[in-house]
């Protein structure tokens, strides 16, 4: 073996001066050389701890040996064995906190870019005639209602149909995906790459029903009668606001309403699709996760002048991924740090005018294991802004909470489960957003994999 | 998809529209509503349920032609298909026992209540029954609503028809009656809800009414309707659409619903050729 390949390739981006105002993916893809050369620099350990980090388990250095060897086929054949969503994973999964984290290669600052390899493995796997499909276990007759078709449900849905059970999905929206559809943007993640990964579900044999809120349509015990298991896995859908005055004021959002005009029903189009999205030319957007720098970017795509992120820590304890951080500074998003808005201020008609902010200072580190922001007495200010969007997070919703009888429920609404995702209540499982409130993508499906495992433990009895 | 089943306008400017939703129409209960997309690029609409049939698993709204959604809402034929029909939506009305209730509706309200009168007086209310029009020629369903009231009371802004003035009146003409309410129900516009429950306030009794802001997934998600009610803020689609108007924030939600204007007249004017 040679000396250490350090040099991680890069990815391939839209120039960010053209990209801020496009609505097309901000990153290109691998070509199957720079893959190759990437999957070349996997050390193929003996013991990989990469896989560790994996919240499903994916066979990493198989997968990039493949690669490495041209055999992109067998490349994708193992990442479907784990991960049926390894187009969004590959788009979507913070690695950097995860298997990249964790690759030897990181000691020296240049992990092996799992994440983009996955990327490109789907990828290639589309640009091919026929998709090879999996084996699928005989039928158990076993029938599985699947509530919600984010990336919990998804799994949990890949998983079973996989070992012979009989599959339906419902989804409350008329498209299904979940937040994968509603909330992260065409930009980090095209629909057409999810309506793929979800056409793969349905050819595998899951049915599909939209259009359809349990809890309401029909309540979970209703469908009890009719399916021998039930996984709930309806998110986090409920918005949090600050909760401070002006916040019902015309021009201020929470993150779902704004992303859910763009997004599910396609605002960027407007007049073209029917459901409007304002253009706003002061924008703040108030948070530091994904979903804040998700809003930022798509103000700015829609025109504005400026697109600010007011936040009330410091750089350095900013939830986001890195990559997206980076990604929204190149585009021109405005970071406000160490700010709090306290107070919004409207105009005659109800439209917001001006935000008042407070300055904040780090203190002592909180139960989160942050330094806790401390408002600076008398730093009040005022700064002009047309739009405000809340990104601080959602609590799960309530409409199964309300309607399923002995479902035990925590503190702040989300479904109570053991470490198989198994609830309080007979026959029925839970799994992502609205057991451990806002996470991400591959919690929700690391979450669904275990519940799956353990649904099908209970129907081979 | 969901089949169109019927479809007409039943005075200037409202019309009813029955589409099959069988799962729908098996669970719904008074004062509940659905969200409605005519075509695959539409809007989400929110629309009250005017009535139902269970056996037949069909579902009848009322609803008034304001903008391009709803006028592509009229536009469907029987036969046609919608994408989406999605509900029951909302918490149902609470129908109990009151003794004398007032139920009042106007515009599309005169529908969406009709549900709400025939289970109070199924409950065994005295259900006394207020429809409010600008003209006789707006009114409609007098006799399926007369089958559930015990009584009927009609008011035209012109005259031409029952009592002559605006909402304003009622408080007067329940006087002159000596109609005391245990319980006052409201359908129809922002604005009537509004003033019923400025008019009506005086007699100490909760003023339901069903709220209609601008909605988009109807299950909570995006919180577009959110309305201020006793201080606090709710979202409409899962707290309500029922509130007590006496503790709405009426001022606020006027101005909310007036949120898209301007996107609207775009709306009407691009829409027509190449749709």
């Amino acid at each position: 073996m040679g000396k250490l390949d350090l040099n991680r390739r890069e990815m391939p981006k839209q120039p960010s001066h053209i990209r801020r105002r496009n609505f097309n993916e901000v990153a290109l893809g691998y070509t199957p050389e720079l893959a190759i050369a990437e999957a070349q620099r996997c050390l193929q350990c003996k013991k990989p701890i990469c896989i560790d980090g994996c919240p499903v388990e994916i066979d990493i250095p198989g997968f990039i040996k493949c690669i490495a060897d041209g055999d992109f086929a067998g490349s994708i054949r193992i990442l479907k064995d784990k991960n049926c969503l390894p187009a969004v994973c590959g788009r979507v999964c913070p690695q950097e906190e995860q298997c990249e984290e964790l690759c030897i290669l990181n000691k020296k600052g240049a992990p092996v870019a799992i994440g983009r390899l996955e990327r490109f493995a789907a990828y290639w796997e589309t640009t091919q005639d026929k998709i090879e499909m999996p084996e699928i276990a005989p039928s158990t007759g076993n029938k599985v209602a699947i509530i919600g078709s984010g990336p919990a449900g998804i799994t949990v849905a890949g998983d079973l149909i996989k070992l012979g059970h009989e599959v339906t999905m419902y989804e409350a929206l008329h498209e299904p995906g979940g937040v994968l559809v509603y909330g992260i943007p065409e930009f980090r993640l095209p629909k057409a790459v999810v309506r793929r990964e979800l056409s793969y579900i349905q050819k595998l044999g899951v049915k599909l029903i939209t259009n359809f809120v349990v809890g309401k349509t029909k309540s979970v015990d209703q469908l009890l009668k009719k399916y021998d298991v039930i996984f709930i896995g309806t998110g986090a859908g409920l918005p949090w606001f600050m909760e401070i005055p002006g916040e019902n004021l015309n021009g201020a959002y929470s993150a779902n309403e704004y992303l859910t005009r763009m997004n599910l029903m396609k605002g960027f189009q407007f007049p073209r699709s029917s459901t409007p999205i304002k253009k706003h030319k002061n924008v703040a957007v108030i948070g530091g996760g994904n979903v804040a720098m998700d809003c930022a970017r798509t103000a700015l795509r829609l025109g504005a002048d400026n697109s600010y992120i007011i936040y009330r820590r410091s750089e350095k304890e900013l939830p986001a991924r890195l990559e997206e951080y980076e990604n929204a500074v190149e585009e021109g998003v405005i970071f406000h740090f160490l700010t709090l808005p306290i107070k919004l201020i409207g105009d005659e008609n109800g439209w917001l005018k001006e935000i008042e902010c407070l300055r904040m200072k780090l203190g002592e580190l909180d139960s989160s294991g942050r330094r806790r922001p401390i408002p600076i007495k008398g730093s009040e200010f005022i700064m002009p802004m047309d739009a405000y969007i809340v990104a601080i997070g959602n609590s799960p919703n309530p409409i199964i909470p309300e309607t399923t009888s002995g479902l035990e429920i925590g503190r702040r609404g989300n479904i109570v489960t053991d470490e198989n995702g198994k609830t309080s209540k007979d026959r029925v499982w839970a799994g992502g957003d609205i057991v451990t409130g806002a996470a991400t993508v591959i919690l929700a499906m690391g979450a669904g994999r275990k519940a799956a495992l353990s649904m099908h433990e209970y129907l081979s009895k | 998809m969901f089949k169109v089943i019927e479809k007409e306008m039943i005075v200037p400017n409202l019309y009813l529209l029955t589409v099959q939703a069988p799962d729908i129409a098996e669970q719904i209960q008074a004062g509940q509503f659905i969200i409605l997309r005519s075509h695959d690029d539409a809007e989400r609409i929110p629309l009250s349920v005017a009535d139902w049939n269970r056996e037949e698993g069909t579902l009848t709204m009322i609803f008034m032609v304001v903008g391009d959604s709803t006028s592509r809402i009229a536009g469907l034929n029987v036969e046609d298909f919608v994408p989406t029909v999605v509900g029951p939506l909302g918490k149902p009305t609470e129908t109990k026992k009151f003794g004398t209730v007032i139920c009042i509706g106007g515009c599309y309200g005169i529908g969406s209540i009709f549900p709400v009168i025939r289970a109070l007086n199924e409950k065994g209310n005295k259900v006394i029954t207020i429809l409010e029009a600008r003209s006789n020629f707006l009114l409609y369903w007098e006799d399926k609503l007369k089958s559930y009231s015990e009584k009927i009371i009609i008011i035209t802004r012109d005259g031409s028809s029952g009592q002559k003035g605006h909402i304003k009146r009622l408080s007067k003409i329940l006087q002159e009656k000596a109609i005391k309410p245990d319980r006052i129900f409201v359908n129809g516009c922002t604005f009537l809800l509004s003033k019923t429950s400025l008019e009506l306030s005086h007699f100490k009794v909760p003023i339901i009414v069903s709220l209609n802001p601008i909605m988009i997934d109807g299950t909570g998600m995006c919180g577009v309707c959110r309305v201020t009610v006793d201080g606090s803020t709710k979202f409409a689609c899962v707290d309500g659409p029922d509130f007590d108007g006496r503790v709405v924030d009426w001022e606020e939600l006027l101005k909310r619903r007036k949120q898209y204007l301007n996107e609207e007249a775009v709306l009407v004017h691009h829409s027509g050729c190449g749709r």
